[in-house]
């Protein structure tokens, strides 16, 4: 890694693998041209992006590479799901979705709500797992879409996505299902041929793959309106010229986390259990909050009682090491975490809430100085926070 | 993501004044845990003049620093001195704060003033003490009533989040959320008896007005424009003009905008009609 920073904050963004970089760099200065064009240059572009497609629809599980349409980010791969469903569902007013979905997806729907759609929020419990009974319950002959995520990005839980869909699909056939796979794609396998799944989006830069890049399946036979509308390019689900080197990448970065998924799976998650257990060990006023069974393995959140994560955060920039935090003073708007809220986490500890999420590029040594430096960095913060009859002791001997 | 002045990262980082006096002249309270910002400011006081000054927070960078800066502003000066220091003094001498970081130093100005008050008995309410339309609503983010009312009036916010998205009140703890729709109701009910109480000729002024300043603006970027007409009971006799007459979408435009804008504004029943 780049100059002794110890980068714990993947499910932010990755670092691009240099096998993506070197992959991309022919397509500016040299294959440069129009897919769209007929003569030999754009040929080449052509075929590049023709190649990518299978290799993301080989990283989704799809049956065919007409299912993928190239995006510019999770953001529009959500937004051209459900507004694209939407559209050609106007008689349809019923939207179901989660408490603890990315922001793309949850104020699309408080958009959609003012619209007048109604929507379903479903909750989680204290694991972080949703309640898939009540999320059942509420699919109606009205409900035109459900929407939920694979891997939350704080918490790291697995919802099941593909029992939600059979489920779903039971009750009313025609309700669509979007999958909002962009923390859970290159961590765990995913298949989505076999599924009931409508429609799934992932993001490059959370693979290490490039940033401004995305794709969505869209299940051969199900209809969805463009959100940019122009050319004729990915069978006019998504009008525009082929972002050629950027879906270059993004199909690099796909086939490198396929070849790692193994790695992932174990030595990430092995690391990513050292983390925790060291640091619940070391640190007595540290709570996991994380206690999904079934979680992505490269993700912990942890809430250390009365300290502000926000301070935990710069203390622990200061000894290089990159996390984040569901503090409120963290965010841009000044909210604590809307999942941690949702699943209960007291105010004690959801202020001083820490995301650790790990990668491929995660060492051993790094996660030995992480739990080197931690507790003492809680322990000095300890001494500032007024709470001190309630903290005692923070470092276990 | 926040840019912190070189000072406010000093202070965070190493802290000045930090831990508790066990006989302390008086001892000042701000913020809550469920806000993710609560400081304690412990004072010792000799001959009218703050001898030492100690803190203790739980919040952000900004508190902490806010917090250790304010003890070494007050160490040494006189009370009188002291409580003329507002919460501007305190982010000024931290080189600023970000504009959302603000209340951090407002919560140190209000620890102070507590102790202040402390020290002066539990009767003497201090100076500054905010007025009815003044009274803290958010006390995360020491959001006043008055604020939220702007926002209200200033910038149309109908529902809770539109004021959190509008002023933060309501952001953190959210537990004046309940507050905050209850001047939300106040103010639809204000309004609407403004509504009902306006006479004819204040009515049509009013629609007039809102033609003017709501709805003109809004054709000309078109290019069209519209005449306010007659106006018999509830219903409004509007001429368009410009390139919005004989346009094929002009009832389109009556309906959904003109109405809508002068039901929202003057009255809910106002029938809008086009006259050529």
């Amino acid at each position: 890694m780049s100059q002794n920073i110890i980068y714990l904050d993947n499910n932010a963004t990755t670092r691009v693998d240099e096998k993506v970089v070197e992959a991309m760099l022919p397509y500016f200065t040299e294959e440069y041209g129009n897919p769209s064009s007929i003569y030999d240059l754009a040929h080449v572009a052509n075929t590049a992006v023709r190649k990518s497609r299978e290799i993301i629809k080989d990283f989704l599980g799809a049956n065919d590479a007409k299912e993928i349409i190239f995006t510019s980010c999770g953001s529009e791969s959500a937004s051209t799901a459900i507004k694209g469903t939407i559209e050609l569902n106007r008689a349809k007013k019923h939207l179901i979705t989660t408490k603890v979905e990315h922001p793309c997806v949850l104020n699309l729907h408080k958009e959609l709500e003012k619209q007048g759609y109604k929507v379903d929020y479903i909750g989680v419990d204290s694991n972080g797992d949703l309640d898939i009974t009540e999320l059942i319950s509420k699919v109606d002959k009205d409900t035109a879409l459900v929407s939920v995520m694979y891997a939350n990005n704080e918490t790291g839980a697995i919802f099941p996505v593909e029992e939600i869909a059979q489920k779903v699909k039971e009750i009313n056939p025609e309700t669509k299902i979007f999958v909002d796979a962009v923390q859970a794609a290159g961590k765990i396998p995913i298949n989505v041929k076999d599924t009931k799944i409508d429609f799934m989006g992932i993001s490059a830069h959370k693979f290490h793959g490039p940033k401004g890049i995305g794709a969505l399946y869209v299940k051969s036979g199900t209809m969805v309106a463009p959100l940019i509308i122009g050319g004729h390019q990915e069978k006019g689900k998504r009008a525009g010229t082929e972002n050629v080197p950027y879906i270059v990448g993004m199909a690099k970065a796909a086939e490198l986390a396929m070849e790692n998924m193994e790695d992932e799976l174990t030595r990430v998650k092995c690391l990513r259990d050292t983390l925790e257990e060291e640091i619940l060990s070391k640190i007595k006023n540290a709570r996991l909050n994380s206690t999904s069974k079934n979680r992505v393995p490269n993700t912990t959140n942890i809430g250390f009682l009365y300290i502000e994560g926000e301070l935990i955060l710069l203390h622990l920039n200061d000894a290089g090491i990159c996390a984040s935090s569901g503090s409120a003073c963290t965010s841009g708007s000044l909210e604590p975490s809307h999942v941690l809220r949702a699943m209960g986490v007291p105010f004690t500890s959801l202020h001083g809430s820490i995301r650790f999420s790990l990668s491929r590029y995660t060492t051993e040594e790094d996660i030995n100085y992480v739990v080197q430096e931690l507790p003492h960095i809680i322990d000095k913060l300890a001494k500032i926070s007024p709470f001190q009859k309630e903290l005692g002791e923070i470092l276990n001997k | 993501m926040w840019e912190y002045s070189d000072t406010v990262k000093e202070h965070y980082k190493n802290p000045k004044n930090v831990g508790f006096i066990e006989d302390a002249d008086a001892i000042g309270e701000a913020g809550a845990l469920a806000c993710g910002d609560a400081l304690k400011l412990y004072l010792k006081i000799k001959d009218g003049i703050i001898t030492d000054a100690k803190f203790q927070t739980f919040g952000c960078g900004s508190a902490v620093a806010s917090s250790s800066i304010l003890t070494e502003m007050i160490i040494g000066k006189t009370v009188e001195e002291v409580k003329k220091i507002t919460n501007k003094d305190i982010a000024d001498k931290l080189g600023g704060l970000p504009p959302e970081k603000m209340h951090c130093s407002v919560m140190g100005h209000e620890a102070l003033e507590d102790a202040l008050k402390n020290l002066d008995g539990a009767d003497n309410e201090p100076a500054s003490k905010p007025k009815s339309k003044d009274k803290i609503i958010c006390n995360c983010f020491s959001i006043t009533e008055k604020t939220i009312r702007e926002a209200i009036e200033h910038n149309g916010a109908k529902t809770v989040d539109d004021i959190k998205e509008l002023t933060y009140a309501g952001g953190a703890c959210g537990r004046c959320k309940g507050n905050i729709q209850a001047i939300i109701n106040t103010y639809n009910m204000e309004a609407k008896n403004d509504k009902k109480e306006l006479n004819t000729v204040q009515f049509i002024l009013k629609v007039n007005s809102v033609i003017e300043k709501n709805i003109v603006p809004e054709l000309t970027k078109d290019c069209g424009g519209i005449e306010l007409i007659n106006v018999e009971e509830k219903n409004v006799y509007v001429r368009l003009t410009g390139s919005c007459k004989g346009c094929r979408n002009s009832n389109l435009t009556l309906k959904n905008f003109v109405q809508t804008q002068l039901r929202e504004h003057v009255d809910n029943e106002i029938n809008v009609i086009e006259v050529e």
